[in-house]
């Protein structure tokens, strides 16, 4: 029938599977393409590629706090007491050929997915991709960044290093100050009082089995979900919250997508063959006597270390009881903060707007100003610990008094977000009026021409299509039902102190600089209804286009002929 | 970057190059809703078909993808380089697997190295696939833009009522809601199987009791230096001085016992020690303090002679080390605990009893 090799594999993968529809309609598949939809597959390959160097490590790693004298090869720890874990580590670090090499890549690997998971859920944010139908997606997310700092945890904890073992120091502290039951979870987690001899064996079961399968079964029902919804998009020219425009898998998602998984393995072997990370045989075996000083723990933890750090000495004590403030509130209290609120923020935008649309089409950061605001102003906030967890390091590298720092930054986890907050949403009001002016003005071009009366004009280029519907696509964000602030009576759902909440809410998030109205070509999606009434709130105001004379006018209306 | 060559912005030059070839504007390519039933046609060969059923097919399908790039002479040096990459990859693949023959470990410097050409020539291999990758679906396949509907997630009302039905009318059968005792029953025996698992791990650990308050030193334990657990006599201070480990004797082993029993001890001049210090548990301006932190349990191990600061170098609780090591700063709520010693009759620093209250970080049953 035909002269293909792969016909007959074809035929009888069919004949059992009744394959050809679906994996036609795979290979038909359309991924829409940006820079920043790589983000998530970044995490994705670090995952792949801490699974593959994992089993590998697995193959010599031994588990256990059993004391041993090491006379290996790395002789100046030669006649030294330690654990096995911590003596098999060395052996894998130096007798086993690509041993060191697959550990470094492993914690490489481990540091990059945790970094890549927090910038594709920062592009989530800022781009609004969390919006309904994605708000479950949203969550598992935040459900796989929790795990990742805790597999984390434990796997750098496995070592038995002087550095990772003052890491399980601070945890069982953590543990030990949680009321009432603190102490009974911290004896059952070590099995006794710190450190036992079980804790190392319980993390590794936890590290290499629990954990990895949770991963793996949240990340698979994380890609089927994105896969059935289907990827959202940038704004763009044909861009619509029905269609997705992109190229399709077979060839080209899975040629750039294998491409991808080939450059993050490259650049995790040139990290693990170039950058030297986490050298446990520089810091020594554990023991709780001792400690190094300047020695920092992975990025992801420094955000708690900061908060611990930066936390002022708050304990109560009563009836025979002490609650640790000083350690219970910066142990949960940050990233309490930020998990619990973005997993509640795509339900709480969602009420104060009163969106119930599909969003298929990504919002730009700058055309959800309050939005984008919140996400900096958070991002400012995780900032302020993140810093503050190394603040022995400013202190040291800048010369600045090591106190000095730490009530900087006291204050600064409570200005910086402010701050932050109030110059983020200036910043993207002032990119909307950017874009308001080149829609009705065009692109200058550096043309400067004089016109037969003397007059000097510079000449602009109309915007083209592309251009205008990426300017033009905005959030439409639908007006609240009335609160009744005149004589009418307030809509059901607006009453009351909790109607009027709504309303102050949503005005804040629905500020915006109005489009101008040559928009209104067909191009235009139908927004700008609703921003009138924002226009009159905005502080600057904004002159009607209709309004303006000029060339960028006539510009525009050439760009609709 | 490879890419940049295609001109500017990628997305800009996508669309632009793909003008003029059927198929690939948006709005005829979104002719057919609906997904196509028919097997599709592989474009590098037009006359064959993946599954060789291709005698069915009407043959004027119009194609999806364009069979050719819209500069072939670009994709013709495009498609050298790309082949130089993979050469490239394939050689450092096999210089990988050479190089882990060649290079033996079991010295610092052999893994050192080892390392270096191992992860190298790794890192060249997946590079040059990369790259080689990338260059390929850029520059040698035809650039599409390409534009799918989306299907409405929600059901539609038909399908949400004879789903409604299916359940009401399973509901019904089992008689789930209508046999109560059924119902209540079920619930009630599952909860010894959420419960069980729970109380199965009560093993895992003792119960911490009063072990928090105590530590292994007794009256009349000797302090032998940390790592070389030599016992102290008073004289072995000659002027104050820096900061000292101690552990204690018997002891010296136990990571379980040095966990909390850890102790500094600090030579003062006379009369810098003062309250709240207590002065009875010194030996001639010596003073022993918990070397374990009580904000967190870490060592605190950082003594600044000028200051007379003890500074615990996790979280930078700073104790007062002449003034009963009382907090200056940082998160630590307490004062370290100061150990009660004094000479045996040999005149070896001995420990008068064990602390007078818990070591470490606080707790919920401390008081």
């Amino acid at each position: 029938m035909s002269s293909n090799p792969l016909a007959g594999v074809g035929i009888w993968v069919d004949d059992r599977f009744h394959a050809a529809r679906g994996a036609r309609a795979l290979a038909r598949k359309i991924f829409p393409d940006h820079w920043s939809f790589l983000l998530g597959e970044i995490a994705l390959y670090s995952f792949i590629i801490l699974l593959l160097t994992g089993v590998f490590l697995t193959l010599w790693f031994q588990p256990s706090m059993t004391s041993v004298v090491y006379h290996g090869s790395y002789t100046r720890l030669d006649g030294v007491k330690m654990s096995q874990a911590y003596a098999s580590t060395l052996n894998i670090s130096f007798d086993v050929r690509g041993g060191l090499l697959m550990r470094q890549i492993h914690h490489w690997a481990a540091d990059l997915f945790v970094a890549a998971i927090m910038v594709h859920m920062l592009r989530i944010f800022f781009t609004g991709a969390y919006r309904k139908p994605r708000e479950v997606n949203w969550l598992i997310g935040i459900v796989l960044l929790t795990l990742s700092l805790l597999e984390g945890l434990a796997g750098y904890s496995l070592p038995d290093d002087l550095l990772s073992g003052a890491g399980l120091r601070i945890l069982e502290g953590v543990i030990q100050t949680i009321p009432i039951v603190g102490t009974y979870l911290a004896f059952f987690l070590f099995g006794g009082p710190f450190p036992g001899h079980d804790i190392i064996p319980r993390l590794y079961i936890i590290h290499v089995l629990l954990l990895p399968a949770l991963f793996l079964a949240l990340i698979t029902a994380h890609l089927f979900i994105m896969f059935h919804q289907k990827h959202t998009q940038m704004p763009g020219k044909g861009h619509t919250n029905t269609n997705v425009v992109g190229a399709q898998t077979y060839p080209y998602f899975m040629a750039k997508t294998g491409a991808f998984f080939f450059f993050t393995f490259a650049a995790l072997a040139l990290a693990g063959t170039f950058a030297q990370i986490n050298a446990i045989w520089l810091y020594g075996p554990f023991s709780p006597t001792a400690i190094s000083a300047g020695t920092q723990p992975d990025f992801y933890m420094g955000m708690l270390e900061g908060a611990l750090r930066v936390m002022p000495a708050w304990q109560w004590t009563f009836l025979g009881h002490t609650v640790a403030w000083n350690v219970l509130i910066p142990a949960l209290l940050p990233l309490g903060l930020v998990f619990t609120g973005a997993a509640i923020w795509p339900f709480l935008e969602r009420w104060i707007t009163g969106d119930k649309a599909y969003h298929n089409v990504n919002d730009r950061p700058r055309n959800a100003p309050t939005r984008t605001a919140i996400g900096m102003s958070v991002v400012a906030f995780y900032g302020v610990l993140w810093l503050e967890g190394a603040n022995d390091l400013f202190a040291e590298h800048f010369d600045i008094p090591l106190y000095v720092t730490t009530i900087v930054a006291r204050y600064a986890i409570f200005i910086m977000p402010a701050i932050t907050y109030f110059v983020t949403k200036r910043i993207c009001l002032g990119l909307q009026r950017k874009d308001a002016h080149l829609l009705e003005h065009g692109v200058e071009t550096g043309i400067i021409r004089q016109l037969p009366n003397g007059e000097f004009i510079e000449e602009t280029r109309p915007l083209n299509e592309d251009e205008r519907a990426v300017l033009v696509a905005r959030p439409d964000i639908p007006a609240l039902p009335s609160g009744g602030d005149g004589d009418a009576v307030p809509a059901p759902g607006m009453r009351g102190a909790v109607g009027r909440v709504r309303e102050r809410l949503h005005h804040t998030i629905a500020e915006s600089v109005p489009l101008p109205d040559v928009t209104a070509d067909g191009h235009g999606n139908g927004h700008g209804n609703g921003h009138g009434e924002i226009e009159g709130n905005e502080p600057d105001g904004h002159a009607p286009a209709a309004a303006r004379q000029g060339d960028g006018a006539d510009g525009a209306s050439q760009a609709d002929a | 970057m490879s890419d940049t060559s295609a001109g500017g912005q990628p997305g800009d030059a996508r669309r632009g190059s793909q003008a003029g070839q059927p198929g690939a504007e948006p709005a005829a390519d979104e002719g057919p809703a609906v997904p196509h039933r028919v097997i599709g046609t592989p474009p590098p060969a037009q006359a064959r078909t993946l599954l060789g059923q291709a005698d069915d097919e009407p043959q004027a399908q119009p194609r999806e993808l364009p069979a050719e790039v819209s500069d072939p002479e670009r994709a013709k040096r495009a498609e050298r380089v790309v082949a130089a990459c993979f050469i490239i990859a394939m050689l450092a693949g096999f210089a990988f697997i050479v190089c882990y023959a060649l290079f033996q470990v079991h010295t610092v410097n052999g893994a050192l190295h080892s390392n270096l050409v191992l992860g190298s020539t790794m890192g060249l291999a997946f590079l040059g696939l990369g790259v080689g990758a990338t260059i390929w679906v850029r520059q040698v396949m035809p650039v599409v833009e390409q534009t799918e509907e989306r299907h409405p997630l929600a059901s539609s009302p038909e399908d949400r009522a004879a789903f409604a039905k299916t359940f009401e009318e399973g509901t019904e059968a089992s008689g789930f809601v209508s046999r109560p005792l059924l119902r209540r029953t079920l619930i009630a025996a599952t909860v010894p199987v959420a419960l069980a698992p729970i109380v199965l791990l009560r093993d895992m650990g003792p119960l911490p009791g009063t072990s928090l308050e105590n530590t292994v030193w007794r009256r009349g334990m000797r302090l032998l230096t940390a790592g070389s657990n030599r016992p102290l006599t008073p004289g072995d201070f000659d002027s104050p001085g820096g900061m000292i480990t101690v552990v204690p004797e018997g002891f010296q082993n136990d990571d379980d016992a040095l966990a909390k029993a850890a102790v500094v001890i600090i030579k003062f001049a006379p009369g810098v020690l003062q309250p709240p210090t207590v002065l009875n548990w010194t030996v001639d301006g010596i003073v022993a303090y918990s070397k374990i932190c009580t904000h967190l349990g870490c060592p605190a191990a950082l003594y600044e002679q000028t200051t007379q600061h003890i500074l615990c170098p996790c979280h930078q609780s700073t104790f007062d080390a002449p003034r009963g090591a009382q907090v200056l700063f940082g998160p630590a709520t307490r004062p370290l605990p100061q150990l009660p010693m004094t000479v045996n009759s040999a005149g070896y620093l001995v420990a008068r009893s064990d602390f007078h209250e818990p070591v470490g970080p606080s707790y919920w049953e401390r008081s």
